[in-house]
């Protein structure tokens, strides 16, 4: 039925991409990163990691110091916005106030030279994918947040872009309203095949959208993987900190062992040297007693001392002996019902936990 | 309350009243005494007709000063507009060291003494055989309306959000096509104002002009400020009033027009 199928997407390549304002410290620094054409690839990161500098530089609207952009092979870095044919997504929507929502989605279009009749079916076509054909007429003042999105949305993907574009989308929008364009907006991107470059600092949006995700910090990529990847192995400290909880312990590794002052932990691997052993609250267990017999595990002694309820899981705050704190989370079905106060054993399997350089 | 202060007391009421009509009555004074069927400017009339409109248009020199000071406004209110639109639109996107002061050259006009720019213009256009041609009254009045354009379009300027070019940039369009597609039209009530601004400064300024008129090219103020001199009749209170008259339509017009910008665009029927 559609023109829009038959759409793919690019790939998309940075190479040592650079940015320096001044004399400061890069923005961006030595970014290089390919993103797989159809590829939902998400750059995230706390504010100024260069991540937003990236997406700009991506468009165009930034221009980079050193460093080439490639879209399917071919340097784009010192065309103009308007000569790139990308797609964008802004936070604040961008619409044009003064034209409707049909009038926005045909702008590109027109600016394509399309013929009417083609600007017309593909207007309505683009208004469907994002379910707002009835609202074709509206004004963007007269519609919602959510559905102003949506009409930025069509507007960036009417003219079959290989790349979209995404700054923030969502970041404007309250929290239901956000789970469901997520939903809407993996649902496209499977429709439409187009590489989307998606940028944001949740890192719940991230995980829950992207096929991979890289994470920025002071202007450079700490690591790219998947979803499940970055949780599950980070490769640095900041990785493992800034995607969900974490319990760290820095020592000393040798083979199998990690000593943390007069603590022996076991490592999933042998190592050597400075190493910190990160270990995810889920994957921890509160025992009333001492694991018998003693298992291959790792087990620690400690105190609890704060209780929360969250609903779906508790979290429990376990003060060792050290002064150092450990925070586990229990789901309903697994409860230990630790108070605070009570005396506990945590334990944790060794291949539960991941090793990084310290 | 908002309301109430903006409502005001009875008081307040008044002197506000009082300061308009202060402001209005001059201007009114002179239409009843247009319609006078003396040959004197007794006020009020003691009985009416329309001999100095009849005389007005009927002397070829009147009606000659009015249509050229018709011509010069709207050229200016053109020219102007689009010169003073284009510098404040740069002057909004770029930001350098020296801006401050490119904006206060292009201000200049208003803050100069007339007589000042006047004189300098009629010396400068006198060597280059400007002076008693309708390009010079154009070039000359396109000067001084230029710094009124500006600050009008500047002010609208302001509440321009800039990620719309950004968007409009992305999406295909040239910088060209932007400006025409995305910025003029958020801009245009402030372009507008602008234009009013041009044409009413042209139609009723009058030092620079009286310099540069020659025996055959006056503009009306002009020609109303020789009459008083050598004749006295209340023709030049028909000239005034339609001065008023042309002022006030050009002030209204764009008011009128522009009841409600959202809607009349939408029906304008760009897809």
């Amino acid at each position: 039925m559609s023109h829009r199928i038959a759409a793919r997407g690019a790939e998309v390549t940075l190479e040592h991409l650079t940015k320096r304002y001044g004399s400061a410290a890069p923005a961006v620094d030595d970014v290089s990163l390919t993103i797989r054409p159809g590829e939902f690839m998400t750059l995230l990161g706390p504010s100024g990691s260069g991540k937003t500098t990236t997406l700009n530089m991506i468009a165009g609207f930034v221009e980079p110091t050193t460093g080439r952009i490639l879209v399917d092979g071919k340097n784009v870095a010192k065309l103009p916005p308007h000569k790139r044919d990308i797609g964008m997504v802004f936070q604040h929507y961008a619409l044009f106030p003064h034209m409707s929502a049909a009038q926005n989605v045909a702008f590109p279009l027109q600016e394509r030279k399309v013929s009417k009749a083609e600007v017309a079916s593909r207007v309505s076509e683009a208004l469907e994918l994002v379910q707002l054909g009835h609202l074709a007429d509206r004004l963007p003042r007269q519609l919602s947040g959510g559905q102003q999105q949506r009409v930025a949305l069509a507007r960036a993907l009417v003219y079959d872009p290989p790349v979209l574009l995404m700054d923030e989308p969502l970041g404007a929008l309250d929290k239901k309203l956000r789970e469901q364009l997520q939903v809407e907006i993996s649902r496209i991107h499977r429709e439409v095949g187009t590489t989307f470059v998606f940028v944001t600092h949740d890192q719940e949006e991230a995980l829950a959208l992207s096929d991979r995700i890289a994470v920025f910090n002071n202007g450079v990529i700490e690591q790219v993987g998947t979803a499940e990847e970055l949780y599950e192995q980070p490769k640095t400290l900041f990785v493992a900190e800034f995607l969900g909880k974490s319990n760290v312990f820095v020592g000393t590794a040798q083979g199998e062992t990690l000593t943390v002052g007069d603590v022996t932990l076991r490592l999933p691997r042998p190592e050597s040297g400075s190493r910190a052993l990160v270990v995810r609250p889920e994957r921890m267990r509160l025992h009333p007693d001492a694991p018998q017999p003693p298992t291959a595990g790792n087990a620690l002694h400690g105190v609890v001392s704060n209780h929360v309820y969250l609903g779906s899981e508790h979290r429990i705050t376990v003060e060792l002996g050290t002064g150092t704190s450990v925070t586990v989370t229990e789901t309903a079905a697994a409860r230990s019902d630790a108070r605070p106060g009570d005396s506990v054993w945590i334990t944790w399997e060794p291949q539960d936990s991941s090793v990084i350089p310290a | 309350m908002p309301d109430r202060v903006l409502r005001g007391g009875f008081l307040l009421r008044c002197v506000a009243a009082l300061v308009a009509g202060l402001l209005v009555a001059p201007t009114l004074v002179v239409i009843p005494l247009s319609f006078t069927g003396k040959a004197s400017f007794a006020f009020p009339p003691e009985d009416w007709s329309l001999r100095w409109y009849r005389n007005f248009f009927t002397s070829g020199a009147w009606a000659e000063s009015l249509l050229t000071s018709l011509q010069v406004a709207v050229v200016v209110a053109v020219v102007a507009t689009a010169i003073g639109t284009a510098a404040a639109v740069a002057l909004s996107h770029v930001r350098f060291r020296a801006k401050g002061l490119v904006t206060g050259m292009l201000l200049t006009p208003i803050v100069v003494p007339q007589i000042v720019t006047a004189v300098a213009i009629y010396s400068a256009f006198l060597t280059w055989g400007l002076a008693g041609t309708l390009p010079g009254f154009i070039a000359a009045h396109v000067v001084l309306a230029i710094p009124y354009v500006l600050i009008a379009v500047s002010s609208s300027l302001q509440g321009y959000d800039t990620r719309l070019d950004q968007a409009a940039a992305i999406l295909g369009a040239t910088p060209w096509r932007r400006f025409r597609r995305v910025t003029l039209p958020l801009i245009l009530p402030g372009v507008l104002s602008g234009a009013v601004f041009a044409f009413v400064t042209s139609l009723d300024e009058v030092v620079i002009a009286f310099y540069l008129q020659s025996p055959t090219l006056r503009t009306l103020p002009v020609k109303m400020f020789s009459s008083v001199t050598v004749e006295t009749d209340p023709t030049i209170a028909a000239a005034s009033s339609l001065l008023v008259v042309f002022t006030t339509a050009a002030i209204l017009l764009p008011q009128l027009l522009r009841r409600d910008p959202a809607r009349s665009r939408n029906s304008g029927g760009q897809p």
